[in-house]
């Protein structure tokens, strides 16, 4: 999983999906995240899926996080993980948050999404889910 | 027994007693350190203010609630204008007495339900309209002469206005009855929500139409419902939802004095929007200082004569960032304690949010118990009988004080930048939330803060609750529905109706009768965003963390 380059901080793309405007719970996510080390890449409101994609590969990040707030997260977050596989690029992981209910995430972890933070996560839960996957974040 | 007056045995007591050493924050909620004790020492030379007078601290009306309760109007829409119209009838019979309409993220958007992007998104957070067809669906059998109406639309407000307007056309119903509230507060969309489309400029001349127009023709109209709830939704404190929301209240005052108005004209058809958070004081008192501000502001700085412009009246809704996921019957308690709140600072309306909200949108039956929780704190706790209860608490007085000044002191720091819009531009209101939601969070993760059955307090085993589902088949239906109008329409009437629109958008004319005429040929709400669009272009927010 991280074999495209292992001696380098871990960059992670935070993005909105979709309409939805609401940002809060992403700010504060990318501050977390930068604050423990990751590089973060927002992305800003209102992108497609594929501009999503099209920012991980640019980027070259190893994980996109998904923000979903308006209940597209069932069209909106699996069309992501489709557009990876469209583009040949599953090895990055894909993870989310946001208002999403308990049997939605059980089903959007069977698409492929790696995990969903739901509402009342704390920030270290997050940066612990990313540590487990990558041991060392600030590797370069 | 002998009975004395002595601060100083008092503080001695007070410092010698054993105090909590949980670590949690004594500070509001806001981060505003608190005394734990308030005397007449700290309101001495305080003037004697009463409900319905200048400067209206202690409520609007004389009679306060004695005199009319607060309007119950629950926010609510999903789905497709048909299953909405069916929920606004059971609200009515059930006794809510106004309607609030939520729309969905297309429609909120501007474009229609057919549009690539608003696939995943139809009917989820809100109900689908994309045509007069569907307005006139959504208020089907309810009279437009005797109900009022709140409509939460903002980039695209004109344009729903209009289509209420036509409904209300059709039913006979004269304009000068109509009555209701247009959020059209394109500001803070540009500050917190973020459903802005076309740059700063070219909104608010579209927001200053409305009121211009609404001034001349719908005398009953709210023209704008300035909001500070999605400030505080995404992580202002309680002053900065307070200042920010009443800046932007005058920078549209100051708009409309620009383009030629008479502040007394529309003054009066201005009303705010507040959130109604979990610190149950502190949010007392920002509501008496809002009054106090805007009365003063109105009264003082632009001229107004007629005290209609000087009473600030507001829509409460309970804080939905306080909602939790875990143990979601708790929300009941949680609504319940800020509902109270805004009741005691006295406002017009009020939602209270459903236990589910922060799953999906309220089933039938969580809808029910909010309303009831209302009804509950109207007709049960004896709280509406006395006019603002907490006026002359030392406590609450002195944070009403302490509001104030901290609003005033965020005038001027947005004074600094040139006003709301260059502040704006400049990301300032857009990072003063953020680093708020950020350290709110950090006092989460450290627990300095508590949220029950969140970082403490935890059951483990929960019951599911049962959730709304909108159906994926509805996105079908509605994107049929819409292709089926543009087909059924007069087509050459519709054209003409867009290009009048796109010409007058160049020109200086007021859109509001252009935005009229397209709706009337059931041209769609993304056409007439589009015709609109290609003169005003496309706002993209410079992203920060």
């Amino acid at each position: 999983m991280t074999s495209r380059a292992p001696v380098r901080p871990v960059r992670i793309v935070l993005a909105k999906v979709g309409l939805d405007g609401h940002d809060r719970g992403v700010k504060v996510v990318a501050r977390a995240l930068r604050d423990a080390g990751y590089e973060v890449i927002y992305t800003g409101l209102r992108q497609t899926p594929e501009m999503v994609v099209d920012a991980a590969l640019q980027e070259d990040a190893q994980v996109i996080g998904l923000s979903l707030h308006s209940g597209a997260h069932m069209t909106l977050a699996p069309a992501v993980v489709e557009e990876l596989r469209r583009r040949d690029a599953t090895d990055i992981l894909v993870f989310g948050g946001g208002i999403i209910p308990e049997e939605d995430i059980a089903e959007l972890k069977h698409l492929g999404v790696a995990e969903l933070f739901p509402p009342g996560t704390s920030l270290q839960a997050i940066v612990d889910w990313l540590r487990d996957r990558f041991p060392e974040p600030t590797a370069g | 027994m002998r009975v004395h007056y002595s601060r100083d045995t008092w503080e001695r007591e007070y410092e010698a007693a054993l105090k909590r050493d949980d670590g949690i924050e004594t500070s509001t909620l806001s981060g505003v350190e608190v005394a734990p004790l308030y005397t007449s020492e700290d309101r001495a030379g305080a003037p004697e203010e009463l409900p319905g007078q200048y400067p209206f601290t202690r409520g609007i009306h004389a009679a306060g609630y004695r005199g009319r309760l607060w309007t119950m109007r629950q926010f609510s829409g999903f789905a497709t204008a048909e299953q909405t119209n069916r929920r606004y009838k059971y609200l009515l019979a059930n006794g809510q007495t106004g309607l609030s309409v939520a729309f969905d993220m297309p429609t909120l958007m501007g474009q229609d339900s057919d549009a690539p992007t608003s696939r995943g998104e139809i009917g989820h957070c809100g109900v689908a309209i994309d045509s007069l067809a569907d307005m006139e669906t959504l208020f089907d059998g309810i009279p437009l002469g005797d109900v009022s109406t709140s409509m939460t639309i903002n980039s695209p407000a004109a344009i729903l206005l209009c289509m209420y307007l036509a409904v209300a056309e059709q039913q006979g119903v004269p304009f000068t009855r109509v009555s209701g509230t247009l959020q059209n507060d394109i500001l803070k969309e540009f500050i917190a929500q973020k459903e802005y489309i076309f740059p700063p400029q070219p909104s608010m001349r579209l927001v200053v139409d409305s009121i211009e127009y609404c001034a001349a023709e719908v005398p009953r109209w709210n023209t704008v419902s300035i909001s500070g709830y999605h400030i505080r939704e995404a992580g202002s404190t309680a002053a900065q939802e307070l200042a920010f929301t009443l800046a932007d209240g005058f920078a549209y005052v100051d708009a409309c004095i620009e383009r030629g108005m008479q502040v007394d004209d529309f003054a009066p058809r201005l009303s705010f929007f507040f959130d109604a958070h979990i610190d149950f004081f502190e949010e007392i008192a920002k509501f008496r200082a809002a009054r106090r501000i805007w009365a003063r502001h109105m009264r003082e700085r632009y001229g107004a004569r007629d005290e209609r412009s000087w009473k600030l009246r507001f829509h409460t809704q309970t804080a939905g960032v306080s909602l939790t996921a875990q143990q979601p019957e708790l929300n009941i308690a949680r609504t319940s304690v800020e509902a109270l709140s805004a009741v005691l600072g006295g406002t017009q309306s009020l939602h209270t949010n459903a236990m589910d909200e922060v799953l999906a949108l309220p089933t039938d039956r969580a809808a029910r118990i909010a309303l009831r929780t209302q009804q509950m704190i109207a007709y049960e706790t004896g709280v509406a009988g006395t006019i603002d209860p907490l006026g002359g608490s030392y406590f609450v007085e002195s944070l009403t004080d302490r509001m104030e000044a901290e609003a005033e002191a965020y005038f001027e720091r947005i004074e600094s930048y040139g006003g709301v819009i260059p502040a704006i531009e400049a990301g300032f209101f857009q990072k003063e939330i953020a680093d708020a939601a950020f350290r709110h969070q950090q006092a989460l993760d450290q627990k300095r803060r508590i949220m029950v059955g969140v970082n403490d307090f935890v059951s483990e085993d929960e019951d599911d609750l049962e959730i709304l589902r909108i159906p994926a088949s509805l996105e079908r239906e509605q994107a049929e529905r819409v292709g089926e109008v543009r087909r059924r329409r007069d087509q050459a009437k519709a054209a003409r109706a867009l290009d009048q629109l796109r010409g007058a958008a160049a020109s200086k004319d007021n859109l509001m009768p252009y935005v009229f005429d397209a709706v009337r040929a059931y041209c769609t709400e993304g056409e007439i965003m589009g015709a609109m669009e290609a003169v005003f272009g496309r706002y993209v927010e410079k992203a920060i963390i």
